[in-house]
């Protein structure tokens, strides 16, 4: 059964063009995915992410349960605080990547993937270590108001002092009438804000957002800009470009995972993973001929396949094929080459730095 | 969507304009909007070899891969360079700036087996059912 969010009428209404994924029906565009891709770049955007799901951890327990299921340390976030990490199986596989905002230590709110949304739960409620945990993904409706215009448009419709909300900082509020969770927080590489509201409030505060936004030229936007925005950041999406048979690692999410912060889930893996060092990295590209990679297919080191395209797009502000693969790590520094498969035309491919989009200095 | 009286379609969405003895070669407006902005197009070299019903080339949007194949048997004659560097004119303007190749016809009867503008809308009308 394909889910819907509370705001599948408005999309279909509004003719956004529909697909599934990951068990959802979503909008994957409304006029075009360059479009909406420049209308974040440039202006702002709006996107219905309420098909990501909302794990609570709540009790004396929260904190320290929660410490002892992710990768990042929560010690050093403080309440109002947000912060991205993974959840790891002893293994040092991952079970997802998430965000945590931390309301208080007995308030701590999981935001986990669409995709992961149950096995997150399972998980996470498996291993509560007397924490109460609760899966409140069904309760909750989260929008994302993205790009450099997202303040003054959200400011138009709060009194929260959106100026004293720092990156990867939220507060309760209203906006626009409708109490609200607002987070400095987003997956598109822009200023911006995730809002989260109860689901049956979700229309009203997205045909709030776009008549408030519509002088600035806000555009509502769906999952197809939502990849490429992130993909030029080198974001990494759970199901492509990582997940349980791969380690943060290996995925360059080496910068949240805290191996001195205590005894975790999957720490002493990756320890040992990280003394014995890493079979496959997962590194930036861009293509030096023709051609778009894309997920699946083969990284060629003479003629031979020694890795995987995990990603890959046209990378509309860059006009440049780009991607993410898993290399050996002689084929990680940037600047190596190798090729991709494409089809059976090998094509040519250079290990950049990412992200590979770097945000214009704003006048 | 428009459909020009003066093509022939097949059922994988290309279209075909009969020019002296060549056919030129494009897609379809229902195809352009179903891939949605189209960002790279591989095609095949003037002297190339086509087979009706085979592939001959790849066009790619911001989401997708999809062949193209060819409504005709022949050799290509032609093909739109440009587009290489603005394959967004595919769906600015698929049936005249959005040109994709044109092929030498070895036997033009072939065209007859093709789609009629009425025959094609009715063939989307039932594919979207």
């Amino acid at each position: 059964m394909v889910q819907r969010t509370p705001l599948h009428d408005v999309h279909v209404r509004a003719g956004a063009r529909m697909v599934e994924f990951a068990g959802w029906d979503m909008p994957v565009q409304y006029e075009g995915i360059l479009a909406e891709h420049a209308a974040v770049r440039e202006r702002a955007g709006l996107f219905d992410v309420s098909h990501m799901g909302e794990v609570v951890f709540r009790g004396p327990k929260a904190l320290e349960s929660l410490q002892r299921l992710f990768t990042n340390d929560l010690s050093r976030c403080q309440d109002g605080q947000a912060q991205y990490g993974a959840l790891c199986r002893e293994s040092g596989g991952i079970v997802d990547d998430v965000v945590v905002y931390r309301r208080s230590a007995e308030d701590l709110l999981v935001c986990v993937n669409a995709s992961n949304r149950q096995k997150d739960y399972d998980w996470l409620h498996g291993h509560a270590f007397g924490a109460e945990v609760t899966n409140e993904s069904d309760a909750w409706g989260q929008l994302a108001l993205q790009g450099p215009r997202a303040p003054e448009i959200l400011q138009r419709l709060t009194s929260v002092r959106l100026s004293s909300v720092g990156t990867y900082r939220f507060t309760d509020g209203e906006v626009a009438g409708v109490r609200c969770l607002v987070a400095r927080t987003g997956y598109t590489g822009e200023d911006g804000f995730e809002l989260f509201c109860a689901a049956a409030d979700a229309p009203r505060l997205w045909a709030s957002l776009i008549e408030a936004g519509r002088p600035d030229g806000l555009r509502p936007c769906g999952l197809g800009a939502r990849d490429s925005l992130r993909l030029e950041m080198a974001y990494r999406l759970y199901g492509s470009d990582m997940d349980d048979a791969t380690t943060p690692l290996e995925a360059g999410l080496g910068w949240v995972v805290k191996l001195d912060k205590g005894a975790f889930m999957g720490r002493d893996a990756l320890l040992k993973q990280k003394e014995a060092g890493l079979s496959r990295k997962l590194v930036g590209f861009v293509l030096t001929e023709p051609g778009i990679s894309r997920h699946g297919h083969a990284v060629l080191q003479d003629g031979k396949p020694v890795g995987t395209v995990t990603s890959g797009t046209r990378s509309p502000s860059l006009g440049l094929s780009i991607g993410l693969a898993y290399v050996p790590p002689a084929l990680a520094a940037e600047g190596s080459t190798f090729a991709v498969d494409i089809r059976g035309r090998a094509a040519a491919a250079k290990v950049v730095k990412t992200p590979f989009y770097a945000k214009k200095t704003r006048a | 969507m428009n459909y020009p009286d003066d093509l022939k379609y097949t059922k994988e969405h290309e279209w075909c304009r009969v020019k002296g003895n060549r056919v030129v070669v494009g897609i379809t407006d229902h195809a352009q909007d179903a891939l949605g902005d189209i960002v790279y197009v591989e095609l095949p070299e003037v002297g190339d070899p086509v087979k009706k019903g085979e592939a001959f080339g790849v066009v790619e949007s911001t989401k997708a891969v999809s062949e193209l194949f060819s409504p005709v048997t022949g050799k290509v004659v032609e093909v739109n360079d440009p587009l290489s560097d603005a394959p967004e004119t595919i769906n600015e303007d698929p049936y005249e700036e959005g040109w994709m190749i044109q092929v030498e016809v070895a036997d033009f009867k072939e065209l007859d087996t093709l789609l009629d503008t009425a025959a094609y809308q009715k063939f989307i009308q039932e594919e979207s059912e």
